[in-house]
């Protein structure tokens, strides 16, 4: 596996499907002039964030013409985008499409959705039931949706499946700017999280979020692609649009996972029996059960 | 009880907050159709950080100043105000609203001695001139409210509290402080006692009844840090200071919504008609 990696860092327009379909297109030719391999944009970005109603407005079929539009644009470059998603069963899912050779490969539809803070995700999406990774011609990739990736058991789920990297389109707002951050408190604990991800699952982590300002909430960008061993590689700068290019390379994840061979020893058996066990006594979860 | 009895107030980074407040005014204002601001300038610290933070995200020659002083307001005020549209390079216009005041007040028969009545009075049509000017120059209002004003709602509503967009509505008096010296507004300005300047010698700490550091101390752990009562007893807040701080910011909660509306049909505007105010845009 070696591969361009182009992370297009953008700032989509809320509610605005054409603007935003019409830009994509500008920055997959950007990203194409640079020879990139794979395009990746960040949550929704066909859509913007701060939906709320909007969210069943805007949603399209995976059928429609400009999901269609954009896949067909994937002849020559893998394209990662975010729409919501509507199914004949008219439910509505915060998706990540993964588009290569003129088709889709895969649908990522989130399952964690988060209800707190600011966010409102669960009362307008559902939470997507598979983590299943997508085998690409550049590599197997297990695609996490912004909060997905807080989860540490979808990206073990996906580590079990072989991933060679991450893929984490996010859509994460600005707060927390007291005088002893040297950064975004939000940002700082997304350079832990993603860091800790790839040392905990040996794999790429290529993370592309979005910019922009929302009813008062600024994207803080920062997208970035943190090494198998956890050593941050790239990084674009905050609040503003950018297309970050790096190279992916299967040598530093072998290099990575002979150093740690933690994938070898995850005994996915054992964690199922574990849960089962746990699952079936009653007081074990107690409250915290979902 | 001494202030060094209770935790610090909070703090800001103040180039982390001029980034996303700077990227905040150019979005907002832009997506609102808008490309210049104006602003009430009152001679005090968060109309100065205002003016500093929309002179750099629009530019100073799209940002305008409006001092709208009344006879009895303190000169020093008027003087102030001409000081922070200076250091942020921002025209700045007067017009004296003595005349208006006198005339609302005595076609409403409001006795001055009424001070919350006529102060009010008075915030409310500093914010009738401000908006009247928005429409004549295609210039958005910028709010000047900070976070503890709002908490506590130590504001007029419909007054000083009405505004397009608020850049500082999420940070505490004592983070204003901090901003405005990273940004290096006057010293004279940031050094100001707080004042509405409703009434002479009026000044926010002594009607407040509590110092800004210890309530923003105490605000800050309540709300955004969620401590129970009994850890900021623990803390070292006195049981007073709790009760009617947590009361006021109770009480004043209908200064910061829009106004109730009945429910009557599916979807009722706010309730579950919910659009981000972005829509528009």
């Amino acid at each position: 596996m070696e591969f361009l990696a182009a992370l297009c860092q953008i700032k989509p327009a809320l509610g605005k499907l054409d603007d935003n379909l019409a830009d994509h297109l500008e920055w997959i030719d950007k990203a194409t002039e640079k020879k990139a391999d794979l395009a990746m944009f960040p949550e929704l970005s066909l859509t913007g964030y701060l939906l709320r109603d909007l969210a069943q407005e805007v949603a399209l079929p995976i059928e429609a013409e400009p999901i269609q539009k954009l896949v067909s644009r994937s002849k020559d470059i893998s394209i990662v985008f975010g729409f919501v998603e509507e199914t004949s069963e008219h439910q509505f899912f915060n998706s990540a499409v993964f588009a290569e050779g003129g088709e889709i490969l895969h649908v990522h539809r989130k399952a964690f959705l988060p209800d707190y803070g600011i966010f409102e995700e669960g009362r307008y999406f559902s939470a997507g039931d598979s983590m299943r990774p997508v085998q690409s011609r550049l590599g197997k990739f297990g695609l996490l949706v912004c909060e997905d990736a807080w989860h540490l058991s979808a990206g073990w789920l996906q580590f079990l499946q072989g991933v060679d990297a991450f893929l984490i389109p996010a859509a994460s707002p600005a707060r927390g700017i007291e005088a002893d951050n040297e950064e975004l408190s939000s940002q700082a604990s997304w350079r832990t999280l993603r860091e800790a991800m790839a040392i905990f699952f040996q794999s790429w982590v290529i993370h592309c979020n979005r910019v922009g300002v929302e009813d008062g909430a600024m994207f803080w960008g920062g997208s970035g692609v943190i090494s198998p061993l956890g050593e941050l590689q790239a990084e674009a700068p905050g609040a503003e649009e950018h297309l970050l290019l790096e190279n992916i390379s299967s040598e530093a994840t072998k290099r990575a996972r002979i150093q740690l061979p933690l994938l070898r020893g995850s005994r996915p058996d054992f964690v199922r029996r574990q849960l089962a066990q746990i699952l079936q006594d009653p007081d074990a979860l107690q409250e915290s059960r979902p | 009880m001494a202030l060094q009895d209770i935790p610090p107030p909070p703090t800001c980074n103040g180039s982390l907050a001029e980034a996303v407040l700077t990227a905040f005014l150019k979005e907002e204002t832009s997506k609102a159709g808008f490309s210049k601001a104006l602003l009430g300038l009152s001679g005090g610290v968060d109309s100065a950080l205002v003016a500093e933070l929309a002179a750099r995200a629009l530019g100073p020659e799209n940002v305008l100043g409006l001092a709208l002083p009344y006879k009895d307001s303190a000169p020093e005020s008027l003087q102030l105000g001409k000081e922070a549209a200076h250091h942020a390079g921002i025209p700045i216009e007067i017009l004296d609203i003595t005349a208006i005041a006198k005339a609302h007040a005595s076609a409403g028969a409001v006795d001055k001695k009424d001070q919350t009545r006529f102060g009010n009075i008075l915030a409310r049509i500093r914010m009738v001139a401000l908006y009247d000017r928005s429409a004549k120059e295609g210039a958005l209002v910028l709010g000047t409210s900070n976070k503890t004003e709002l908490l506590l709602g130590y504001g007029t509503i419909h007054g000083d509290l009405a505004s397009a967009i608020n850049p500082i509505g999420d940070l505490y008096k004592s983070q204003v402080w901090s901003l405005s010296k990273h940004l290096g507004v006057p010293d004279e300005i940031v050094r100001r006692p707080p004042t509405a300047d409703l009434w002479e010698g009026q000044t926010d700490e002594e009607e407040l009844g509590f110092t800004y550091p210890e309530v923003d101390a105490l605000l800050h752990l309540m709300v955004d840090s969620r401590y129970s009562k009994k850890t900021l007893l623990k803390e070292g807040f006195s049981e007073g200071l709790i009760d009617t701080v947590k009361a006021r910011v109770q009480q004043n909660q209908y200064k910061r919504r829009p106004p109730i509306i009945a429910k009557l049909t599916p979807r009722t505007i706010n309730l579950d008609y919910r659009y981000a105010r972005d829509w528009g845009s």
